[in-house]
């Protein structure tokens, strides 16, 4: 795991969440922007994949449980896909709300994934 | 799944699941999630350790499932096991929350529901309350989603 990548990556998550629960509860519907911003979180995720299986190959181990990690990181990829065909098969404001709650959970499991990976057992 | 070109009644989305109660589904789903994946790891490395503990997160995590399927599903019959899974879990969270805070012995493990879902933000303490406030206020609108419609069903819906 790369820290700061994730710290950016934790960052992302919690500003596209935030946007899209204040949108969403300006009374917004989903636009560009905001599953845009949720894209980008998925495509972080997959970043962070790919780097957590190449890491161990370039010495940067887990001090916790990989399985633990890889269940967060398994279930935080399908939050967003998931979360975007459950809010845009009603456009409406709430729609807009149940991407930013998505975004905020996706920042939860980054964070804990974060813990796991550096600090869990050292 | 599979969009019909004439929908027969009880295909028709459900009245209850619209509006704000996508964003109460949606915090279910993740919830659900959540417990699913920390049940997995616990049962899949450590189940040795406290099989009552880790079998109760996978109770927990199986009503979460359930719950969340039933808060989307329309009719009476999801209706009753929306309310029977949400007030489980409203239990558990009471119960388990209260014994480990004055037993920390029984639950050196957490779950889900330790310290009244502590390791979760407390969702899981105020999503149930939620749910249930949610539920009361959406009864199903007519009784029944199909033709088999109870005789006794209309009775109490009126009055609300």
């Amino acid at each position: 795991m790369i820290e700061w990548f994730t710290w950016v990556q934790l960052a992302v998550a919690v500003a596209a969440g935030v946007l899209c629960l204040v949108l969403g509860l300006a009374g917004r519907v989903p636009s560009d922007l905001t599953i845009g911003a949720l894209a980008l979180v998925e495509v972080l995720l997959v970043v962070q994949l790919v780097v957590a299986i190449l890491a161990p190959a370039f010495g940067n181990e887990p001090t916790g449980s990989l399985l633990e990690f890889y269940t967060y990181l398994v279930s935080a990829l399908l939050l967003p896909p998931a979360a975007a065909f459950w809010a845009l098969l009603e456009r409406n404001r709430w729609s807009t709300v149940v991407l930013g709650v998505a975004a905020l959970a996706v920042g939860v499991m980054v964070y804990r994934m974060l813990q796991i990976w550096t600090v869990q057992s050292a | 799944m599979s969009k019909l070109q004439n929908p027969p009644e009880e295909v028709r989305p459900s009245t209850r699941m619209s509006g704000v109660g996508r964003v109460l589904v949606t915090v279910y789903g993740v919830l659900a999630l959540a417990a699913t994946g920390r049940s997995f790891v616990q049962i899949v490395s450590k189940f040795d350790e406290a099989p009552l503990a880790y079998a109760l997160s996978a109770l927990a995590a199986v009503v979460y499932i359930v719950a969340t399927i039933a808060l989307v599903r329309p009719g009476v019959v999801w209706y009753r096991v929306a309310w029977a899974t949400i007030v489980f879990e409203f239990m558990g969270v009471i119960v388990v929350g209260a014994l480990s805070v004055m037993m920390p012995d029984l639950f050196p493990h957490d779950t889900v529901w330790s310290g009244f879902g502590r390791g979760y933000l407390y969702i899981p303490l105020v999503l149930p309350v939620l749910g249930m406030w949610w539920l009361a206020t959406h009864r199903p609108a007519a009784p029944g989603s199909s033709s088999a419609r109870p005789a006794a069903g209309p009775a109490g819906e009126g009055a609300a």
